[in-house]
């Protein structure tokens, strides 16, 4: 019998189920493993590359329609009336609906799937499903729709500026604003002999997955079921069932390859209950995939953010106070998917007695927020580290040695240690030798190209993993085996990963093993694919359901060959005998001499250490050139380090590495998301002008891997590695600019313009 | 009832060598005429205005973006597409390097990626790392695996060179 532990959790007052896991001890820093921690191609590899793999914009049913949403023009105003009559008799057309002719729908906090006040531009009006996408397009226009048109605001400041029209009825602040307070942090500031009083911004930045948001729904009888790009299908699951009003078991949902996500796909939106409306009243199956212009206007994006920062330290550099006052335009919904913590680095990063953070959310007429690889942290890692940057060089010393001389080894917030307390100091040491930090060239000259170096560090709070996380294993006749999960592989290995862990555990080669998942009808639930946080969770419940088959098979072994189980061990698909190699016997010999039969085992993820605490750190070396002519930056060399515990898979890790410190390079000098304030237009929703980085924008980039497992954060010793690499990117490019041309960017990104701009202005001065 | 079919016109995609009798709105890309009309799914739709590259398709020989071509300007001509690459398990050299290099996260602009630089190698078996660079500079990898997709470029280079060398001894 499963014994559950059930505490009262802080997360929406539920309470949380953690099983009770059987003993199970961590692979340790010296143990002898043969299939994790190797290199292998990921396992998909072949449907990829031929095109085979199915996502959920290639599904094709018998008789499938194509859908596509009419949208606001305006960025706020009341809907006073639909006309879909025309539209609803243009031949090929199946469905058109819209408020008029359904059941309001509750969506976002207190808003509808088809509100009659739209607040941003880009809202759901109408949907239309015909049967093919241009036919959908064409009855789009035939609807009329009669708007008055209401104030808005787009930035910040007019959100917060006196008298400010009202993006929701409550006003313009999202719920409260959220403090933080340790220590004393107006006297730390008052015994600071040095201070540090900067207010930094940063953008809004896109997540431009390649593949959109959207699903194809089909009902057959009572049951819908949904083949949805999604990073949580039983997120989908749960809340289109809420708002079909279904009961969850009559709702499949399927996502076996997904075009990215990067948070934006952790919860449901919209079109998949507009795609299942659609299908019902059609009767057929209903294909909705939004359009490039839509996945930049509605299904989210990474919030601006205003922070005032101030660092107080004393000459040798001991900081005395942190104090962040955060503003951040979080569009016009909260969505429940923003896991937007920007005051979290604050106040773990550094050693510090005295920390107060304030966060305030505003509601404006865009885009609502959610999270965006490493949310809240890529936007506090641009502030903080900055300023570190800044306090180091105020008081000449070197920014490594100031953050050694603030290293925490506890978790603050808790006040308890860290599992790997090492962690980050081994990612400082890694990324200083790799680099040749202490042996760099200074940057010399006045010429009209310039070189820089920049440093940056960066905690996470995800990438530890916890429960819940189930998984089942079968092991078939034949000795191979299926492992199957309820969770998703959203391209980042998570298939292999988790493969490789089973095989090890099973002792059987990774070819001998089928990881399954993506399937809410036919694995065990599992949370989001958030948080870096699926290799920690599933993992250890995987090892755990493996255990208990190496267990039975051992036994059958035993008996099979009348030698006693402590004798005997599996490997690369034997069973091998203690003292007698002759005798070893491949795995698929002893399942054949079982009555058809196969042998199945279950797992569950345990509990996280209560006295201690898991969490990812890295540090980064960007080495750059400033064209002072032209503004224009250009990255030369990145070097990275991150504990991440155990590497299970190399390749697959070195990818997540590569290609989060890409999108941080976009991040930090080309990618911002632009609006006309007067008219809550978003100018460059698209991929033309909204420049995410190509291959001629890539450095060499050199993984510095520390690779020490943290047995105690987990059984397997393994930690994510998906979000960190992107988070100290570009605060490490600020301070590389700055190293080149001494021009402090306050503001993300520094682009051209930007850039040029501040060198005109230092040119100036000096003149 | 199915739209007009008085709007639809006749014509003939040729796509991975075999012909196919279509009826098609002239108004319909390439892109989706392969999509919906053929199911070759393997073409991916991304911007569908000519910026990020994961349509890519061969045409004539020459790397296109299908949602830059109309259908009915396809007429008579040789598409090929992802499809049409690996020879029934035998992957393409560009298709092995992808895997051998991890050249791929989520694999949505994959197929693009690869066409791009099928492209090339037909056209110069024997390019240069610039040009290989070049080829695939209007292919946009959301995940970032640019490093790894200039090294697999490269390595194509080589596993076609050993299997030619190999074929003509």
């Amino acid at each position: 019998m499963t014994t559950l532990k059930i505490t009262k959790g802080e997360e929406k007052g539920k309470l949380q189920l953690e099983e009770q896991e059987p003993e199970m001890a961590a692979w340790g820093t010296d143990a002898a493993l043969a299939v994790v921690g190797q290199r292998h191609p990921r396992l998909e590899a072949i449907e990829k590359v031929t095109g085979r793999a199915q996502y959920s914009s290639d599904v094709r049913l018998p008789r499938q329609l194509y859908a596509t949403v009419l949208r606001s023009p305006h960025p706020h105003a009341t809907v006073a009336a639909i006309d879909i009559a025309a539209a609803e008799v243009l031949p090929g057309v199946h469905a058109v609906i819209c408020a008029e002719n359904t059941e309001p729908i509750p969506w976002y906090h207190g808003s509808f799937v088809f509100d009659r006040t739209v607040r941003l531009i880009g809202d759901e009006v109408a949907a239309v499903a015909a049967e093919s996408e241009e036919i959908a397009a064409d009855a789009l226009r035939l609807i009329e729709v009669t708007y008055e048109p209401l104030t808005h605001v787009v930035s910040m400041d007019a959100a917060q500026a006196p008298g400010a029209p009202k993006v929701r009825d409550e006003g313009n602040v999202a719920g409260e604003p959220k403090v933080y307070s340790r220590g004393d942090p107006d006297e730390g500031l008052r015994q600071a002999e040095v201070m540090i009083d900067r207010t930094y911004t940063t953008q809004s930045a896109l997540h431009n997955s390649l593949e959109p948001h959207g699903c194809t729904a089909a009902w057959d009888g009572q049951t819908l079921t949904l083949w949805d790009s999604t990073q949580s299908i039983f997120t989908v699951r749960e809340q289109v069932a809420q708002a079909l009003g279904l009961p969850e078991h009559r709702v499949r949902v399927i996502k076996q390859h997904m075009g990215g996500g990067f948070g934006a796909k952790q919860i449901s939106w919209k079109q998949d209950v507009i795609a299942a409306l659609l299908a019902q009243r059609s009767g057929r199956p209903v294909q909705l995939m939004l359009d490039r212009e839509a996945e930049n206007l509605v299904v989210g994006n990474r919030p601006v953010s205003r922070q005032r920062v101030r660092l107080g330290a004393t000459r040798d550099g001991t900081l005395t106070a942190i104090d962040a006052d955060i503003t951040q335009g979080i569009g016009a919904y909260m969505t429940g998917g923003e896991a937007s913590n920007v005051s979290g680095m604050y106040q773990t990063l550094y050693r510090c007695d005295n920390v107060r953070t304030v966060q305030t959310p505003l509601y404006t007429n865009l885009n609502p927020g959610v999270a965006f690889r490493a949310p809240g942290h890529v936007e506090a890692a641009w502030a903080l580290e900055q300023a570190m940057d800044e306090l180091a060089r105020e008081l000449g010393i070197d920014p490594i040695e100031l953050r050694l001389r603030n290293y925490s080894e506890t978790e603050q917030l808790e006040e308890k240690p860290y599992t790997l307390p090492e962690g980050l100091r081994l990612s400082y040491e890694r990324v200083r030798e790799a680099f040749g930090w202490d042996t760099r060239e200074r940057p010399a000259g006045e010429g009209r190209v310039r070189r820089g170096v920049g440093f940056a560090a960066h905690d996470w709070v995800g990438g530890s993993g916890s429960p819940p996380g189930y998984a089942w294993i079968e092991l078939n006749a034949d000795g191979t085996a299926d492992v199957v999960t309820g969770t998703q592989d959203i391209g980042t290995g998570t298939r292999t990963g988790l493969a490789q862990v089973a095989a090890e555990e099973l002792g059987l080669p990774l070819e001998d093993v089928s990881l399954h998942l993506g399937d809410t009808s036919t694995g065990p639930y599992s949370p989001v694919s958030s948080g870096s946080a699926t290799q920690a969770t599933l993992g250890p419940a995987i090892r755990a359901a493996a255990i208990e088959v190496r267990s039975q098979l051992l036994q059958i072994a035993s008996t099979a060959m009348e030698i006693p189980v402590p004798r005997l061990s599996v490997r690369q698909g034997k069973v091998l005998v203690d003292g007698d190699e002759r005798r070893s016997t491949p795995v698929k010999e002893i399942m054949r001499q079982v009555a058809p039969h196969t042998l199945h085992g279950q797992g569950a993820r345990g509990a996280n250490p209560t006295e201690k605490v898991a969490r990812t750190f890295g540090a980064q070396i960007v080495e750059l050139e400033v064209d002072t002519e032209t503004g224009e930056v250009t990255v030369l060399r990145v070097v990275t380090a991150h504990d991440c515990g155990r590497i299970v898979n190399p390749t697959m890790v070195d990818s997540q590495v590569i290609g989060g410190i890409t999108q941080g390079i976009g991040f930090a000098l080309t990618e911002e998301r632009v609006v006309d304030d007067r008219l809550g237009l978003v100018l460059n929703a698209n991929m033309e002008e909204y420049k995410v980085p190509t291959i001629a924008d890539v450095p060499p980039i050199e993984h510095a891997a520390v690779d020490v497992p943290d047995p105690e954060a987990n059984p397997t010793g393994a930690k994510g590695i998906g979000e960190p690499p992107l988070v100290p990117t570009a605060p490490a490019i600020a301070n590389a600019v700055f190293d080149a041309v001494g021009i402090r960017v306050l503001d993300a990104p520094i682009s051209r313009h930007r850039l040029l701009d501040l060198l005109t202005t230092q040119r100036e001065h000096a003149s | 009832m199915a739209a007009t079919a008085a709007t639809h016109v006749p014509l003939t995609l040729t796509v991975n060598g075999r012909d196919h009798r279509l009826m098609i709105e002239p108004r319909r890309t390439l892109l989706d005429a392969l999509r919906h009309d053929l199911d070759l799914t393997g073409t991916k739709k991304v911007c569908d205005m000519g910026d990020c590259g994961a349509c890519t398709v061969m045409v004539d020989g020459r790397a296109m973006y299908a949602c830059l071509l109309l259908a009915v300007d396809c007429d008579g001509r040789d598409v090929r597409t992802i499809e049409g690459l690996a020879q029934g398990d035998a992957l393409d050299p560009v298709q092995e390097a992808f895997v051998e290099h991890d050249a791929f996260q989520c694999g949505y602009c994959t197929p693009g990626q690869i066409m791009s630089l099928r492209a090339l190698l037909d056209a110069d078996p024997e390019p240069t790392d610039a040009e290989i660079m070049r080829a695939v500079t209007g292919n946009i990898c959301r995940c970032g695996a640019y490093r790894n997709i200039a090294q697999a470029g490269r390595r194509a280079v080589e596993i076609q060179r050993a299997r030619g060398e190999g074929a003509a001894s």
